[in-house]
């Protein structure tokens, strides 16, 4: 059966397709802030955090029988901490804060595996949780992913000026009197929860380059921070859509096959594209 | 004294990152109204710690900074700024327009575009720098004349009646410098100018008073330069110098 097809019969494939949607969305107005600001080793640290999150909350449903702990609920809330961790580290200078990034990166990664460890029966779930595995996405993940689209072109929209000044330079924005320490903090927890509702589509592993990838290579055509938003979101949606077609066509992981489409466009543009 | 109030005062103020030795000890000097003053000195000597009390990014451990009268957090909407190294990212995806119109941010603004009113205000900004016709122009592909003046568009959009400038001329060369400058002493007929600099002997033709900082402050009239003040501050010796006001 076609791609196309195939859609129309089957639940999971349009689950997987609207999650390619609205979290290429997401992914593009995101990854543009992370690509500019250059905080995609936050981005990275974060989404590997969630599996501690993730771990910790399934630890508590199957061994403890905490039945409200749900996966989704542990993952946003240990991205939360980890960003306002590397948040708080960062405006602290005294810490190095790569140093710091890639001790949270670790640790976080390093507790999730050992909840898995212990919660008998879960192993494969780590899989999915590293890789993504955007046909297993529920209808509950889309309409989060919806709300948090909502919420990112709200603050896309109001705080445009704001948010370019402070990416484009921070001591201007600190001598205009802008409050440069909550806006960072708003992008950092934007960025956290993005990451969790991007770990579902294409895993903890790989979500960095769905955030990244779209960015860098709309910079290279688009001279405004607008128009580089506008065609990262078209691109992220292009790389989603087709590297779901591709997977299903030729029987491949999704998440795998969407970032490796994702990395041979950027390559190509980087090669052959000499820029404005 | 003056009957007017100082653009600047500052009096008495200490200043220490934590408990080290303080980078600026019992400054005190006045800006008058019109001026066209430099903060010259040695690097570490304290520059750009002036200039964030200056702004209220930095508190005073002791004495008092005003201006125009007021607390630096209250005057701030009124000093247009030009920090150092502000060029970030060269392939930020930017236009001149958009830079400028940065000017125009301030706490309070309304949310969402900017307005049509400073739509205009960069636009006048844009022209009285003379770089108009490159409003659309993608930042990233300025030379770094062209870039200092987007910077000083974007100082002076929201019409401050201070301009505070931390090392405008960094990385310039000489001919665009020379005619920086000619632009800032145009500016400097609405308008009060402070510069930060490290280059005494270039601002020394331009400049009315020179404010040399190098843990103390010593403020001189460009008239009463010579090589001992230079010495004062770059040299190792420390003597009196002639000057007329020892503040």
């Amino acid at each position: 059966m076609q791609f196309a097809e195939a859609i129309l019969h089957y639940d999971f494939l349009q689950h997987a397709l609207l999650a390619g949607l609205l979290g290429g969305l997401a992914a593009g107005i995101v990854g543009t802030w992370v690509v500019v600001r250059r905080t995609s080793s936050i981005a990275g640290a974060v989404a590997h955090c969630v599996l501690a999150g993730l771990g910790l909350a399934r630890w508590l449903q199957e061994v403890h029988g905490i039945s409200w702990a749900d996966p989704m609920l542990g993952a946003t809330a240990a991205a939360l901490v980890a960003a306002a961790l590397i948040a708080r580290a960062s405006h602290n200078q005294s810490e190095r804060e790569d140093t710091v990034i890639a001790a949270i990166w670790a640790v976080g990664m390093a507790i999730g595996l050992l909840f898995i460890a212990s919660t008998p029966g879960y192993t494969e779930d780590l899989m999915s949780y590293l890789f993504g595995n955007i046909l297993l996405v529920r209808t509950a993940d889309l309409w989060m992913m919806a709300l948090l689209d909502v919420a990112v072109l709200a603050i896309a929209v109001s705080l445009h000026g704001e948010i370019q000044a402070l990416c484009f330079d921070e001591a201007f924005a600190r001598m205009r009197g802008l409050p440069v320490g909550r806006l960072s903090l708003l992008l950092h927890t934007v960025t956290a929860l993005a990451v969790v509702l991007l770990v579902s589509i294409v895993g903890i592993v790989l979500v960095i380059a769905l955030l990244t990838l779209p960015a860098a290579v709309a910079g290279r055509f688009a001279n405004t921070l607008g128009r580089t938003m506008v065609l990262a979101v078209i691109l992220s949606v292009f790389f989603t859509t087709v590297g779901l077609g591709m997977s299903y066509t030729y029987d491949l992981p999704a998440g795998a096959t969407t970032i490796v489409l994702a990395g041979v466009v950027y390559l190509g543009v980087r090669v052959f594209w000499r820029g404005r | 004294m003056t009957t007017t109030t100082p653009v600047i005062d500052v009096q008495g103020v200490s200043f220490a990152f934590g408990p080290v030795e303080p980078v600026l000890r019992d400054v005190s000097f006045a800006v008058e109204r019109g001026d066209f003053a430099s903060i010259i000195g040695p690097n570490g000597g304290g520059k750009t710690t002036l200039v964030k009390l200056i702004l209220g990014l930095l508190s005073p451990q002791s004495g008092r900074i005003r201006v125009f009268g007021q607390s630096p957090e209250k005057a701030r909407p009124r000093i247009g700024a030009m920090p150092q190294h502000a060029v970030t990212d060269a392939h930020f995806p930017i236009r001149v327009i958009d830079v400028v119109l940065m000017g125009c941010l301030r706490p309070g603004r309304n949310l969402g575009p900017f307005s049509s009113a400073d739509h205009d205000a960069a636009s006048e900004a844009i022209v009285r720098v003379g770089i108009e016709g490159l409003e659309h122009h993608a930042y990233s592909t300025l030379s770094g004349g062209q870039r200092q003046r987007v910077l000083l568009a974007r100082a002076i959009a929201p019409k401050p009646e201070l301009l505070l400038l931390d090392e405008p001329e960094a990385g310039l060369d000489r001919k665009v410098e020379q005619d920086f400058f000619d632009l800032l002493e145009e500016l400097n007929q609405e308008s009060t100018v402070v510069l930060v600099s490290h280059d005494l002997g270039f601002v020394a033709s331009f400049v009315r008073t020179v404010i040399c900082v190098h843990g103390t402050v010593d403020v001189h009239p460009t008239s009463h330069l010579d090589g001992s003040v230079i010495n004062t501050l770059y040299g190792g010796d420390v003597h009196m110098v002639h000057h007329d006001r020892h503040l």
